[in-house]
């Protein structure tokens, strides 16, 4: 009987081994199930991330940050667009960030986020994003993980070949996609050729404060600037800009800005114009344009108009700006971390092409030149191109890399990724993405230090991938393992809006920095309450300001009379709490506008209109402790003649 | 099949040792029926949980440390509490007469564990109605200070 029972477990063990076995060789062959794919995308409760993925929203306005490899969504930073969950836009504080020069814009149309750098490297420090409609510019820190200054992109329309970042962070560019009449006036639109301009702009960086300022703009003629990358190591001082619509056409743009052959890529060296500019060599420009900055100190954005820009004409300015024939309306202009290689995607290609800047730098002081455009030297194709990556795939987009000498490349048409070998130009692997895939993001991808290990795939359409939601889907985006010879497909993810592009950083890098509440001794705030002794109500006319404190779990003051309908009641609110992670919030019945959410040591304000008499409930809308259902006030609302005294009190006192 | 038997002997072993005559239902039973000790009598030998150990107060007051200590408090405390009455947390006054002079900073700089560790701060958690100790993140010298303020209440 036991020796029955041992050879029977013996079998089974025996035959249990071999099934599992098998089970791994089918698993190499077919995706998540037979490997240890998906304990490569899973990152066990409690632990933290490798990599922060700083994800654009597109359409959204906003700034998503994800963890990668969980693919996990953190935070969704409110950039150009209101966000009534954290009351950004609607708060008094940061209205003015959504100011311009056409009044407050409340959304936009946010896509290419990229990271400040050191030496080439990413420090971690900021990050940047493009408003594509309304031309903008936002800086968003890394600390507090909050936007921190929006610049207005004057001259500027379609503000899409943005907002990447020159090796030490000396400049964020700005080039503008529609060109437009500059300045603006009104004209015949058939009267384009010629008469529209395309400003390429730069914005200088403070690099204690981070804060931007629009150094000059270079003025181009009217082509479409797609996008845009800085020069790297032997290419620091220049930068590329994709081109499309060398046609000037101005209308039925799907074909009439498809048929030339070539377009270009445009280099600029940015170096002569710093110089330019130091020589007085520029005009000045009428213009108007809205500067917004949130100081950390006040808690507060204000907006400051500004009135002039720095102009150069390159046609005046031999050396200043090359072009570089490029086939098929490049989207993607990248180079490479050795800074050797410009890639242009000529997205209605088959073929990818190579720029050499050494090259590009022998044909200029050689003069090997092809003609020009409206004073811009054409250099010879032929004597500029390094290699042509050759039947690749279908619509090639944007070209990201790794340490190792490797470039990765999306194809929209044919919806894959393409790992090819940089120098030799043969294609190494695809993997197939889903579906239809516009950028990838590497790790510091467009650095010259990649991180490598992972690479995400943002497509544009989603079809089948999810739980269908009705007639909207979120995109999807796909993460892919690059550690070894072939991309595996690991793990597939919604994300939030149409996510352009994205900057990826190591945890490490941006987690010891983190802002974990303000101190409420360096709050100053004009309308601060710092303790429950400074709460109190003022009226000055029909204008009321509430100094009110919150603390777990109360309100100081709690009970208010003396409001009157009619009224412009400022609630300012202080959070005394100087812990992390201990928001309040706080919502009046009625009022037009959204809650506040208010960090710790920070100071925040809403207005109020009562419309009725009444005595109306305010509360606290972020679970904050055992009490946090306890945490709440009335105020008295009396008629607009009444003789109610103004009072306030919590307890009685 | 192996397993099973051990498990099985285990279990007789374990009912074997409850021992003594009394049954384990019975010990719980007597526990539950025990009033539970009062956290605060032993107070005098309790420092609490976190960065300061039992110390001795000097027999002079430091009105230097006063002073700081009443502004520190003031902009931090008071929200919560009141110097003598009841609010949101206890009052200060005569807090050395019921709680040693390291306690009380343990509780304010380290207020999260000693809620979870220290049996008097667990019972005020409680008596409270469950309203945390804020951690207003006042540094070492801060909270001496307090300390200090509270000896002239």
């Amino acid at each position: 009987m036991k020796i029955k029972q041992s050879i029977f477990s013996i079998i089974l063990v025996v035959g249990l081994l071999i099934l599992a076995g098998s089970c791994g060789q089918q698993g190499n062959k077919s995706g998540a199930l037979g490997s240890n794919m998906a304990e490569r995308a899973y990152v066990a409760p409690g632990e933290h991330d490798e990599f922060y993925a700083f994800i654009s929203g597109g359409y959204s306005g906003q700034l998503s940050i994800y963890g990668l490899p969980s693919g996990r969504l953190f935070r969704v930073v409110p950039v150009f667009s209101v966000d009534a969950e954290k009351g950004y836009g609607f708060n008094e504080e940061t209205k003015p960030l959504l100011n311009t020069s056409f009044g407050p814009v409340p959304w936009d149309d946010a896509h290419h986020p990229d990271l400040s750098q050191t030496n080439g490297k990413v420090d971690g420090r900021w990050c940047f994003i493009n408003g594509n409609n309304t031309p903008r510019i936002a800086r968003i820190s890394l600390s507090s993980f909050e936007t921190e200054e929006i610049i207005e992109i004057p001259n500027s329309a379609g503000n899409h070949s943005s907002s990447f970042v020159t090796e030490n962070t000396e400049y964020v560019v700005a080039g503008t996609r529609f060109s437009v009449p500059v300045p603006q006036r009104d004209l015949p639109i058939d009267e384009y050729k010629g008469n529209f301009k395309g400003a390429l702009t730069f914005l200088s960086v403070d690099q204690e404060s981070g804060e931007m300022d629009l150094a000059f703009q270079v003025m181009m003629p009217g082509f479409n600037f797609d996008l845009a990358h800085p020069g790297r190591k032997k290419s620091h001082g220049w930068m590329f800009f994709s081109t499309y619509n060398t046609e000037e056409a101005n209308s039925l743009l799907e074909v009439n800005a498809s048929q030339n052959d070539k377009d270009y890529i445009a280099a600029i060296n940015w170096k002569k114009a710093e110089e330019l500019i130091a020589n007085g060599e520029f005009e000045t420009m009428e213009s108007e344009y809205a500067h917004n900055i949130y100081d950390e100190s006040t808690h507060m954005a204000t907006t400051t108009m500004k009135k002039e820009v720095k102009v150069l004409d390159p046609s005046k300015y031999p050396g200043l700006v090359y072009f570089l024939p490029t086939p098929k309306s490049p989207h993607g202009c990248d180079v490479d971390p050795s800074g050797e290689y410009i890639i242009g995607s000529g997205k209605l290609a088959a073929a990818l092409t190579a720029h050499s800047f050494t090259k590009m730098l022998d044909a200029i002081e050689n003069e090997k030149f092809d003609g020009e455009a409206y004073g811009i030297p054409v250099l010879n194709y032929d004597d500029v191109v390094a290699g042509v990556v050759q039947g690749a795939g279908l619509g090639p987009l944007h070209t990201e890399f790794d340490a190792k000498g490797n470039a990765y490349t999306t194809f929209f048409i044919s919806s894959e990724v393409v790992k090819w070998k940089l120098g030799t130009w043969e294609v190494l692997d695809r993997q197939p993405t889903y579906y239809s895939v516009g950028h990838l993001m590497i790790p510091g991808g467009n650095s010259q230090e990649p991180f490598g290990k992972y690479l995400v795939a943002m497509n544009k359409i989603t079809k089948d991938r999810y739980l269908p939601t009705g007639p909207e889907l979120a995109h999807s985006a796909q993460l892919y393992d690059i550690s070894g010879d072939k991309m595996e497909l690991i793990l597939d993810f919604p994300t939030i809006g149409e996510p352009h592009y994205a900057a990826g950083a190591p945890a490490d890098l941006i987690k010891p920095n983190q802002t974990k509440f303000y101190k409420l001794e360096e709050n100053n705030h004009p309308y601060a309450a710092k303790s429950e002794k400074e709460a109190r109500v003022e009226r000055n006319g029909k204008e009321v300001h509430i100094y009110m404190t919150t603390i777990r779990s109360h309100f100081a003051p709690d009970n208010i009379e003396g409001i009157k309908v009619g009224d412009k009641v400022y609630f300012h609110v202080t959070n005394l709490e100087q812990d992390y992670d201990v928001p309040h919030g706080i919502s009046m019945i009625g009022a037009n506008t959204s809650e506040l959410l208010i960090m710790p040591g920070q100071t925040e304000t809403f207005i109020w209109e009562p419309k009725k008499e009444g005595v109306w409930p305010f509360y606290c809308t972020d679970f904050c402790s055992a009490l946090h259902q306890e945490m709440q006030g009335y105020v008295r609302v009396s008629a607009p003649g009444a003789d109610v005294p103004l009072k306030w009190t919590l307890d009685g006192e | 099949m192996k397993g099973i038997y051990l498990t099985f002997l285990i279990a007789v072993v374990g009912f074997a040792c409850g021992g003594g005559g009394q049954s384990k239902i019975d010990q719980i039973k007597e526990q539950s029926a025990m009033a539970p000790a009062d956290p605060y009598a032993s107070w005098e030998s309790n420092h609490g949980v976190g960065p300061i150990k039992a110390f001795e107060l000097p027999a002079e007051v430091d009105q230097i440390l006063v002073t700081n200590g009443k502004e520190v408090y003031e902009a931090k405390c008071t929200a919560c509490h009141k110097a003598e009455k009841r609010f949101i947390g206890p009052a200060p006054k005569d807090i050395l007469s019921r709680r040693t002079p390291a306690w009380v900073m343990n509780m304010i700089l380290n207020p999260e564990e000693m809620v979870q560790k220290d049996p008097m701060a667990k019972q005020l958690l409680i008596d409270y109605n469950g309203s945390p100790m804020a951690n207003q993140n006042l540094t070492e010298e801060e909270a001496r200070a307090v300390l200090e303020y509270f000896r002239t209440l």
